[in-house]
């Protein structure tokens, strides 16, 4: 094991985004989909920071992180808006089951 | 009375009878006395007619009445410049008296058909029809425009198809009216052409524009030989509706119509038009136009003549008659003899209206017989009927102290003076030689009819004078038919009103080149040379007239009284045999009887040509028309079932090859559109490892 | 191996094995507390990075918001009554394969990049220069930002009561 440097925080990140991919690919549940979601955009702030920090960026990478955050909070709700309006109308929010865009 | 108030009569006079028309054929299912509105009408144009004439004559004597109004103005027409087609009235002498007896007799015939008519289904209707033709008769009269007048000249054909056929049951009536239209059509193409060359020449309809026009010099195609051929052209419609030779076969068939329309229509007034017309164009008839008309005149003056002399239908004789005597008019007017022919037709309109309504009586009187060899000693049942009908017979052969003599002497020494002046005496002799022929027929006629012993017994006896309505038209016609109403001195028309007052002397507008000489008035006496003078050749004319009267009205009185003697010889005292003259004559007889075959040569030659041309025609059609239409249509049929098959195969093989592919395809990859998110993407994940094996960069 | 190192390895193990617990555990509302100590995680890295600003926004927003409104979409979707509360993964397999190619072609991607790292200098307090970036250069993406949070949170709250 290396000095930690950049490439470390990179793998913690590329394995993140996987299990989060993972999650949103085979999960049937459609909250469950959301928190992979939420883990691909934490991988993704990972890279942002590191990348300000070890390519010298400043403070602008952080900034960056900050904003998905921001947009993060609004995806989850709004998401969740459209998770409870399934529901409603389908009386179920298995992602599997939900095939409509077939026809 | 002012010259607007004329035109406000002549205007009511012209639309009363359609408003009659009209009101009749209307109500005249709903209300059965409807025909003493039409009738009373008719009193009303009467009386109009007559105010009009009256003042006509007395009040503006020396001048034509017009008013006009613009009925399709074109504007500035690129080619031909200012066009206005002008639509208006005119009245002249010769108009207001026409107007007057076409009214008259219209009003006579009227009243005479109240009776006449008595009973028929389409009691009404006869009336409005009758009311159609008076108001096209005035159109005639009246307008100032030889466009209008056509307009009209046809109303007056529809009018007399219609009554021709009125008893459309009968198959020889409905045959008759259609002859009768068909016939008229061919003369009226001629008229028409006519009037569009002269509309092409002078861009105008209006007469007294023409003849301004032609008095400048202007001709069509700047020649007097077109100017010959337009006149001619017009002529043609005035030998359709005259009956003239050779278009005079309509006329006897006509007499399958209703009497009292034989009298107004066949006799009197319609079949007069073609002479009105030529009256009216006079002015732009060349000579050698003029020789052609008085020919045609002659012609027809002397083959119905002929043919007359033989016919056993009362009706017949009397329609073949009246193109004799039509052909005396035009022949007149072919002469030059403009007055004596217009006079002819008012005396003539009298007297054979006067003629036909007698027969008419008679015809009723002997339950619709019409054949003379059954009739026969009627004297005595019907002597009204009789002794008026006596004075139209003696009025028609020329006998002193009748109209008749008056008129048509006027006409034999137009004639005579013509030969004089020309050297051309071939008219004079027709005119005498028809003269005999005339008295021989109409006596031969009336005594077969009224004199000796009666041939039919059962007729005979049920035979009886006709009630006051039918009577009170013959005396008032008969009346009209004595010298006195026309002048004062029974032997010289000149002296009268009539000739004197009421007709102007015609004025010739073409250049002088080509009229006649003696036709060319002198308007001033210039002395070119010696030799030309001062003669005045007009004047020459009516001198010439004035010369032959004495031998005229004796040549004519000779022949007449010879004419009614023979009738006498053979007829009446039977002194010789005519059935053994008519076997010595036989062919003869039947070339007379048969009506010198006229109507089998049309039949052979235009009836025949016209159905063989269609029938060829009809042939040329089915056969090489349709051989052609057919074959490109097998053609086309072929190579669109072969550009069918091409479709079929190899198109809609590439079609549904491509189909079956895409459906093939679609199979395959219907498999990948599960309608699910998470398949989708894993797909985009495949897609995206691919991606970064193929561009691998690492 | 110094402090710093040790520190970070534990970090990357908490939010590692926590991730992977959310990821493959069968119960919704375990997932729930495991993707809270990934965050936890995450925020630890962070600090790790010298984002301290960033670490504490992760934890209010992440921890206090977004997890909390994850929960209560479990709730509220599933029936009260209903005890099961689990859910399945499907294609675990295929999604296995092609997620391990990925990853490793990810991984492969990274370790043979020469990256060029620039030292940074020593970290230090971001917040105050955070917030005047934020004000000053970024103004435009900082209105904007409130824009979309507000619409949002009408969208949401629309969506939601039909």
């Amino acid at each position: 094991m290396l000095h930690v440097g950049l490439t470390h925080f990179l793998v913690i990140s590329i394995a993140l985004f996987s299990l989060g991919l993972y999650a949103v690919v085979t999960r049937k549940n459609a909250v469950m989909v959301l928190m992979g979601i939420e883990l691909i955009l934490n991988s993704a702030n990972i890279n942002f920071i590191a990348f300000s920090k070890f390519g010298n960026f400043g403070l602008q990478g952080q900034l960056i992180a900050l904003f998905v955050i921001v947009l993060a909070a609004a995806e989850a709700a709004v998401a969740l808006a459209i998770v409870l309006n399934i529901y409603k109308t389908l009386a179920n929010i298995n992602v599997d089951e939900i095939d409509s865009l077939r026809d | 009375m002012t010259e607007s108030s004329l035109i406000n009569i002549a205007v009511t006079i012209l639309f009363l009878p359609i408003l009659g028309f009209i009101v009749t054929l209307l109500l005249g299912k709903k209300v059965k006395k409807i025909y003493y509105f039409e009738n009373i009408i008719l009193f009303f144009s009467l009386a109009g007619a007559g105010i009009l004439a009256y003042t006509k004559l007395s009040l503006f004597h020396d001048t034509a009445i017009t008013a006009e109004f613009t009925w399709i103005n074109l504007g500035n027409t690129p080619l031909l410049g200012e066009i206005k087609i002008n639509l208006g009235i005119m009245i002249d002498n010769i108009a207001a008296l026409m107007i007057l007896v076409v009214m008259l007799v219209s009003f006579l015939v009227h009243i005479f058909s109240i009776e006449y008519m008595r009973g028929d289904p389409r009691y009404n209707r006869y009336f409005a029809y009758l009311g159609l033709f008076t108001f096209s008769m005035a159109g005639i009269v009246l307008t100032h425009n030889i466009l209008m007048m056509y307009m009209f000249w046809e109303l007056v054909g529809v009018s007399s198809y219609l009554l021709i056929g009125f008893w459309f049951e009968k198959k020889s009536a409905a045959d008759a009216g259609k002859k009768a239209f068909i016939v008229n059509r061919i003369g009226d193409v001629g008229m028409f052409i006519g009037i569009l060359m002269l509309f092409t020449t002078y861009h105008t309809f209006t007469f007294d524009e023409i003849f301004a026009q032609i008095s400048n010099g202007v001709l069509p195609f700047n020649s007097g030989f077109w100017m010959t051929v337009t006149g001619l052209l017009i002529f043609a419609g005035a030998i359709g509706k005259s009956a003239q030779f050779p278009l005079h076969v309509w006329l006897p068939d006509a007499m399958e119509g209703p009497t009292p329309v034989s009298a107004l229509i066949h006799a009197a007034t319609m079949v007069a038009a073609g002479v009105y017309l030529v009256i009216r164009v006079f002015g732009i008839m060349t000579s050698d136009a003029l020789v052609v008309i008085a020919t045609i005149g002659a012609l027809s003056a002397f083959i119905p003549a002929t043919i007359a002399l033989t016919q056993n239908d009362i009706k017949k004789v009397l329609a073949y008659s009246t193109i004799s005597q039509l052909g005396y008019m035009i022949m007149a007017l072919g002469v030059g003899a403009f007055q004596f022919a217009f006079f002819h037709l008012i005396t003539h309109a009298f007297f054979k209206a006067g003629l036909f309504l007698g027969s008419g009586s008679v015809i009723t009187s002997m339950h619709h017989e019409q054949d003379i060899r059954q009739m026969g000693g009627l004297r005595k049942k019907m002597p009204i009927t009789y002794y008026t009908m006596l004075i139209y017979s003696l009025a028609i052969s020329g006998i002193p102290l009748t109209s008749g003599f008056l008129s048509k002497d006027g006409i034999l020494a137009g004639s005579y003076a013509f030969g004089l002046l020309t050297g051309n005496s071939f008219f004079a002799i027709v005119g005498f030689f028809v003269a005999l022929l005339t008295a021989f027929y109409m006596f031969r006629l009336m005594i077969l009819t009224f004199h000796g012993e009666p041939r039919n017994k059962e007729k005979y006896e049920h035979a009886k004078e006709s009630k006051l309505v039918m009577t009170l038209p013959l005396a008032v016609l008969a009346i009209l038919s004595i010298f006195i109403w026309y002048t004062p001195n029974p032997f010289n028309p000149e002296q009268g009103w009539l000739l004197s007052k009421g007709i102007n002397t015609h004025e010739q507008y073409i250049p002088d080149n080509t009229r006649f000489d003696f036709l060319t008035p002198a308007k001033e006496p210039v002395i070119q040379n010696e030799e030309s003078a001062s003669v005045m050749y007009s004047e020459s004319y009516e001198e010439a007239i004035q010369e032959s009267h004495i031998p005229t009205m004796l040549l004519s009185l000779l022949m007449a009284g010879l004419g009614i003697l023979i009738a006498f010889v053979f007829y009446q005292w039977k002194k010789i045999n005519v059935d053994k003259l008519v076997d010595r004559f036989n062919p003869l007889y039947k070339f007379s009887l048969n009506k010198w075959y006229f109507d089998e040569l049309y039949d052979a030659t235009a009836v025949k040509g016209t159905i063989g041309l269609s029938s060829f025609l009809g042939k040329f059609d089915s056969k090489i028309i349709d051989g052609i239409v057919n074959g490109v249509a097998t053609f086309t049929r072929g190579f669109s079932s072969f550009i069918g098959k091409f479709d079929n195969i190899v198109i809609d093989g590439i079609v549904n090859f491509t189909a079956y592919l895409s459906g093939f395809i679609g199979l395959i990859f219907r498999r990948f559109q599960t309608g699910k998110v998470q398949t989708y993407l894993v797909f985009v994940l495949i897609s995206v490892v691919i991606l970064l094996f193929i561009f691998n960069s690492f | 191996m110094t402090t710093y190192d040790i520190i970070f390895y534990l970090f990357a193990a908490v939010t590692l094995l926590s991730a992977f617990f959310v990821v493959t555990n069968r119960n919704i509302v375990h997932s729930a507390f495991y993707l809270l100590f990934t965050f936890f995680g995450v925020a630890g890295i962070y600090v790790m990075l010298g984002a301290d600003f960033v670490a504490i926004v992760q934890l209010i927003v992440y921890v206090g918001g977004i997890l909390i409104l994850l929960l209560f979409g479990v709730m509220l979707t599933n029936k009260i009554t209903n005890i099961e509360i689990k859910t399945d993964s499907i294609n675990a397999l295929p999604a296995s394969i092609v997620l391990g190619l990925f990853t490793g072609a990810l991984g492969a991607a990274v370790l043979n990049t020469n990256w060029k790292v620039v030292e940074s200098p020593a970290p230090e307090a971001t917040t105050t220069a955070l917030g005047n970036l934020l004000i000053n250069e970024y103004a435009l993406i900082f209105e904007l930002l409130g824009i979309v949070l507000l619409i949002a949170m009408i969208g949401a709250a629309s969506m939601a009561r039909k």
